[in-house]
């Protein structure tokens, strides 16, 4: 037998953090990244989305307590973050329940529809990003 | 061959661990994004083709009994939805076992809190 000394072989390891903005990401993951990164936004400002549900709901006076908050624009930008992490996810999600159907699997196709994504979901958030600041 | 007893339910077939495990909590993700995405556009239509909002408008419109039922509907998918995401979350990142089964533990909590919370916002109205 020969003996038994460690060859060095090729180690492959997960990307470490500080490599994250080196690496260029395929539309397609990053529209999965983004899924994941606005799926978590959603959750954690989950108490504020239903205090200001509670605030729209319980009665006039409550109402006008939600506007007077929603006119801070600090309060504004949150709602544009959560506009832009709602759209996102909901038409990314639609992307990934239509490549659950095996429909638009082949990699060209599924690039033109990560890259719509962002077509469709930026136009909406800006759309609602204007509403949000009064602009219409 | 001879060294497996199986009676009923407990025996070398029986599934402990694995991923079917998996599979129910997969098609739950999909079906309660189908239930949100529905119930998005249906409050985006009757927003956006409305009559002018306003307190009486908006809180109007979760009066009816069908209404708060459909949207608590919606809501609990929503909790369910975020259960399972949130769970992918920590156990894709959160390797410690009590560490993450503490966040799971808090994260459960919290929703089922959210869910009781979201009956008495909408049966107020």
């Amino acid at each position: 037998m020969t003996n038994p000394v460690a060859k060095s072989r090729p180690e492959f390891r997960n990307i470490h953090v500080s490599q994250l903005f080196q690496y260029k990401l395929p539309p397609p993951g990053l529209v999965s990244i983004m899924h994941r990164i606005s799926g978590a936004a959603l959750f954690l400002l989950l108490p504020f989305i239903l205090w200001l549900f509670e605030l729209s709901l319980t009665s006039e006076i409550s109402y006008a307590r939600l506007v007077e908050v929603a006119s801070n624009a600090l309060v504004k930008l949150v709602l544009v973050g959560l506009a832009w992490a709602y759209l996102h996810h909901l038409i990314a999600g639609v992307r990934y329940l239509m490549l659950d159907l095996h429909i638009g699997l082949d990699k060209p196709v599924a690039r033109t529809s990560a890259l719509a994504v962002y077509w469709i979901s930026l136009p909406l958030t800006l759309i609602a990003a204007l509403k949000i600041f009064g602009v219409f | 061959m001879s060294s497996t007893p199986s009676s009923a339910g407990i025996g070398s077939k029986r599934l402990v661990v694995g991923a079917h495990y998996g599979v129910g909590n997969f098609l739950l993700q999909r079906l309660t994004a189908v239930v949100l995405t529905v119930f998005t556009l249906y409050l985006a239509l009757r927003l956006v083709f409305g009559s002018a909002l306003g307190y009486d408008g908006w809180a109007g419109m979760f009066v009816p009994l069908p209404m708060k039922i459909v949207t608590l509907v919606a809501l609990l998918a929503l909790f369910y939805h975020a259960w399972i995401g949130v769970r992918d979350i920590w156990m894709d990142y959160v390797k410690p076992t009590w560490v993450r089964l503490s966040l799971q533990t808090l994260t459960v909590l919290w929703l089922l809190f959210c869910a009781v919370w979201s009956v008495q916002i909408l049966w107020r109205v």
